[in-house]
């Protein structure tokens, strides 16, 4: 072993690293889509939310110099997508799922229109805080170099899970959840906590995707993101409707998501695509082993039209 | 491309004198060309504003589409072209959709299409011509027919949920495309764009006598025209939509709801597989990553526009195939970006979807049928 150079164990290095920087927007996706579907919807056009953020939070951070302003807007955007898409729910006999797919559609359609001009200029971009100050080893320093959004969105995690459990607003999440009725006959409008609860989860998906786009890989261009919303999603239903294990799930995601370029980077390049698809294999897999014809899924809200 | 709804629009203003039951005789009929008829100029409507927004003038917008999609016979057979490959994909979500199924991967489908036909035609190069092309449209339809078929039987035996598993094989089936073609099938000759062999000209498909539209569309054609049959006319179809209304029914009558699912879930990926094997045998000629046109993703909106109507998928496949025809004509006579048909899609199956809770409360067409 040369000095300098940590042989083979650049490849787990890499995947922990990658882990920590591509699991973010998986995290965030998948903590406001589990918001959304506790709440008794699904919003499958996260996808479109995360690529409309990403493309928002480029525009802003490159016309006003401040990419937190960016972050910002991206949750906006996500959340006006959010609301969108909850209004049309809110209309009688309308599909949510189908909604979900027509707003992919257009968020994605939407975001490479307005992005055109974006794909040249370069946008100030988000500060990395250096945790791998007390190595040498420039592998370690690059693993350790970790964005604020990815502690907001690991300190998010168990508060979104207390607040699930114990506060008044995590209590009427769950109950339209779990029995419209139970709401309504409270008093509350179910309508008006699922507008919310997708408004949140669409205004946490677009700050997912700002970290796209200012972060890692940090530019904007049509082939940002391959899926990660709709991964994101499928996330959600194996992490069982659990912050906690959404942050797991996400790590493991972005560990996986982030094994193709590591073993590139070691002189492993047959697979590369193969290796590529391993979060869309990891989460089919894991789909596969945890669903059940026989059952509904543990934790699993009642309303939710994906589990019948 | 408003006259869809114009011929509805005079029928609701004449109708009444001459046959006072005649509304509501054919209520639903009207409102299933109604309805989506005024989503579709809604949606127009929206993406003219839209584009105003950008400083350019709507009625260019609307003239160039039209001259873009249908207005010269050059560009019909352009729209007549990308209808094709639209109605085979539009059937992969609407046979599924009357078991109730959601399956959004006919984009995957023909994807794993394309690599099945071209594999088949390239180790068959010393065969006649009709041979490789038979070959490739069952290899295309059994590769397209398998993956769609693997969501259906992870629903039915793992319960997993159709719609993500799908919409997961088409990144898993673009990986593997694009592996095998940067990789184990590349000709040495393709630098730029990496791509597999060609499949040789003789055994392309060719176009129709007498036009520049490939027999893909015939195919098409024939593909919508069983499935209606098979649906509407048979008691295999009559049993798939009990399945899509009433599992519990379904099973208390005795039918095989698993045989169901599966069976419909091949033949519905065997269409977008028959799409990937038209593109491969009339377009490209070899398989790459110009397969991953997003036609698979186009035709869920043509299904759900048709309203999972085998034959209402042809005129909506045409129309939808002419506004992606006219993409290029708006971006080269207003300077609108490529992606603004991709805009124009997504609000016209936003507001196809919200039109859905319009159904059955039109006053005038209330009747007793």
């Amino acid at each position: 072993m040369a000095d300098g150079s940590i042989g083979l164990w650049t490849v787990p290095l890499a995947v922990f690293g990658g882990a920590i920087r591509v699991s973010t927007p998986f995290l965030f996706v998948s903590l406001g889509e589990c918001i959304t579907e506790r709440s008794g919807r699904i919003n499958l056009g996260l996808e479109g939310t995360l690529v409309m953020g990403a493309m928002s939070a480029y525009g802003i951070s490159y016309l006003s110099g401040s990419p937190w302003l960016g972050v910002l807007a991206a949750g906006i955007t996500g959340a006006m997508l959010g609301a969108l898409h909850a209004g049309i729910c809110s209309l009688p006999r309308v599909n949510d799922i189908a909604v979900g797919i027509a707003l992919m559609l257009f968020g994605t359609g939407l975001a490479f229109y307005l992005g055109k001009p974006l794909i040249e200029p370069t946008a100030p971009r988000l500060p990395a805080i250096d945790f791998g100050w007390w190595s040498d080893i420039s592998q370690v320093r690059a693993a350790l170099r970790i964005n604020v959004l990815f502690l907001i969105g690991v300190a998010l995690a168990p508060v979104l899970y207390w607040a699930f459990r114990t506060t008044r607003w995590g209590l009427l999440i769950r109950t339209a959840g779990e029995s419209s009725d139970a709401a309504r006959a409270m008093g509350y409008s179910v309508l008006l906590i699922r507008l919310r609860a997708t408004m949140v989860g669409g205004f946490l998906a677009g700050i997912g995707g700002s970290f796209l786009s200012l972060f890692y890989p940090g530019s904007w261009n049509e082939g940002l993101s391959s899926g990660q919303g709709i991964t994101a999603v499928a996330l959600v239903i194996f992490a069982r409707w659990d912050p906690m294990l959404c942050l797991w799930a996400s790590l493991a995601f972005g560990g996986a998501a982030a094994l193709g370029p590591a073993l590139q980077s070691v002189g492993v390049t047959s697979g590369y695509h193969l290796f590529n698809a391993a979060p869309y294999i990891l989460t089919l897999a894991i789909m596969i082993i945890t669903c059940s014809p026989k059952r509904t899924l543990t934790g699993a809200p009642a309303e939710l039209s994906i589990t019948r | 491309m408003t006259t869809e709804t114009a011929d509805p629009a005079e029928a609701v203003g004449v109708a009444p004198a001459a046959d006072p039951g005649f509304l509501q005789r054919h209520g639903t009929t009207i409102e299933y060309i109604l309805i989506p008829g005024a989503a579709l100029v809604g949606a127009l409507a929206v993406f003219g504003v839209f584009v105003a927004l950008f400083g350019k003038n709507p009625l260019d917008l609307y003239f160039y589409m039209y001259q873009g999609a249908f207005g010269t016979w050059f560009s019909w057979q352009n729209t007549m072209t990308r209808a094709a490959p639209l109605i085979l994909t539009a059937l992969c979500t609407a046979l599924p959709a009357q078991l109730g199924m959601v399956i959004i991967g006919g984009e995957g489908a023909l994807l794993m299409g394309a690599l099945s036909a071209t594999s088949i035609a390239l180790t068959m190069q010393s065969a006649p011509p009709l041979a490789v092309q038979l070959a490739m449209v069952a290899a295309g339809m059994v590769g397209g027919g398998l993956w769609i078929l693997l969501s259906g039987a992870l629903r039915q035996y793992r319960g997993v949920n159709e719609t993500i598993s799908s919409l997961l094989l088409v990144y898993i089936a673009l990986a593997i495309l694009n592996h095998l073609v940067e990789g184990p099938m590349r000709d040495p000759a393709s630098l730029n764009k990496p791509s597999t062999r060609e499949i040789g000209a003789a055994n392309m498909i060719g176009s129709i006598p007498g036009t520049d539209v490939h027999w893909g569309l015939v195919f098409g054609l024939i593909a919508a025209i069983v499935s209606y049959i098979l649906i509407y006319h048979t008691t295999f179809g009559f049993a798939a939509r009990v399945a899509g209304g009433n599992v519990r029914a379904a099973k208390i009558v005795g039918l095989s709801v698993g045989k169901l699912i599966l069976t419909v879930c091949f033949l519905a990926g065997a269409c977008a597989g028959l799409a990937g094997m038209v593109e491969v045998a009339a377009v490209q000629g070899r398989t790459n990553a110009n397969l991953a046109a997003g036609y698979g993703f186009t035709g869920i909106l043509v299904a759900f526009l048709a309203r999972q109507n085998p034959l209402a998928i042809i005129p909506v496949a045409v129309l939808l195939g002419g506004i992606s025809a006219s993409g290029g004509l708006l971006q080269r006579r207003l300077g609108l970006p490529d992606a603004s048909v991709q805009v124009l899609q997504g609000i016209i199956f936003v507001f196809v979807l919200a039109s859905d809770a319009v159904y059955g409360r039109i006053g005038f067409l209330k009747g007793k049928s």
